[in-house]
């Protein structure tokens, strides 16, 4: 596989492959690529895996402890507290 | 994004407390880990998430409607995070970043495929480091991005409304992003196999 010329192509079309938005043929294609392109493959899933770790830490994020009171009390609104 | 608020936007316009009150509850946590992850200091977050809600408290007047409130608010965060990062890294910072993908870019040069490690290794605090060390070295312009579109949720269009960027610059950016970041993940984890591989 020509990887100066054929893999950038491809790649630049990863973004909308990834997030469900590419053309059928487009998909197609880059699922063809994938099948015979050992490296791509792996670029791909550990773009995948990348982003899921991300968003995995993400999800677990707790706010720090007295979050609310300090911005509220910051933002003159001591009143709205209790809710 | 979420589509239906919890307060009304007639009565922050009109100065209502409890409708601001009622707009930070629903947008706080979300503005609070945008400007987290954008400046990487949580005092600072604090401060420009405070610093955000009372610009957007007292420019309520000029919001016209054609964004959601959501969008301006994340507008007006990022906007305040990236002039905070301007004043302690002013030859750093650059807002703008190519429009096209360079070939370089898209290269990856790491091909270590990681993806085999146990789950364990991705929730050591050694790997959340490495994550916190990869995201920082983005520029602020493609942190931003990624944020919006990857770890808030917001889409391609909102995201690109929120920076004052077309469509298609987003996803450039996004994909700098997310290539960049895999980069530095992938040589970690990518010596973390090799370790497991070896003993």
């Amino acid at each position: 596989m020509d990887k100066e010329q054929h893999c950038p192509d491809l790649l630049s079309e990863l973004a909308d492959f990834m997030d469900g938005t590419a053309t059928i043929e487009v998909c197609a294609e880059i699922e063809k690529h994938m099948a015979e392109c050992p490296d791509c493959r792996v670029m791909v899933d550990t773009l995948e895996k990348t982003i899921y770790l991300y968003r995995n830490r993400e999800e677990r994020f707790e706010l720090p402890s007295g979050f609310r009171e300090r911005l509220f009390t910051s933002l003159h609104l001591e009143d709205y507290l209790k809710d | 994004m979420k589509q239906e608020e919890t307060f009304s936007i007639d009565a922050l316009r009109s100065g209502d407390r409890e409708a601001f009150a009622a707009m930070v509850d629903e947008y706080s946590p979300k503005l609070y880990r945008l400007a987290l992850r954008m400046l990487g200091d949580p005092q600072e977050a604090e401060d420009v998430l405070q610093d955000s809600l009372l610009k957007a408290y007292h420019a309520i007047d000029k919001f016209e409607g054609r964004s959601k409130v959501g969008t301006w608010l994340y507008r007006i965060t990022s906007n305040e995070a990236l002039m905070r990062l301007r004043k302690k890294q002013p030859a750093l910072v650059s807002v703008d970043e190519p429009i096209q993908l360079d070939k370089g870019d898209m290269v990856p040069r790491q091909l270590e495929d990681w993806c085999c490690l146990p789950e364990d290794e991705f929730m050591t605090a050694e790997a959340m480091v490495q994550l916190d060390q990869a995201m920082e070295e983005l520029s602020p312009a493609l942190k931003a991005a990624f944020i919006l579109r990857d770890l808030q949720g917001l889409s391609t269009e909102e995201a690109a409304e929120t920076l004052e960027i077309s469509e298609s610059a987003l996803k450039t950016r996004l994909s700098r992003a997310r290539l960049q970041l895999r980069e530095s993940l992938s040589i970690y984890f990518g010596d973390r196999v090799k370790e497991f591989m070896h003993g």
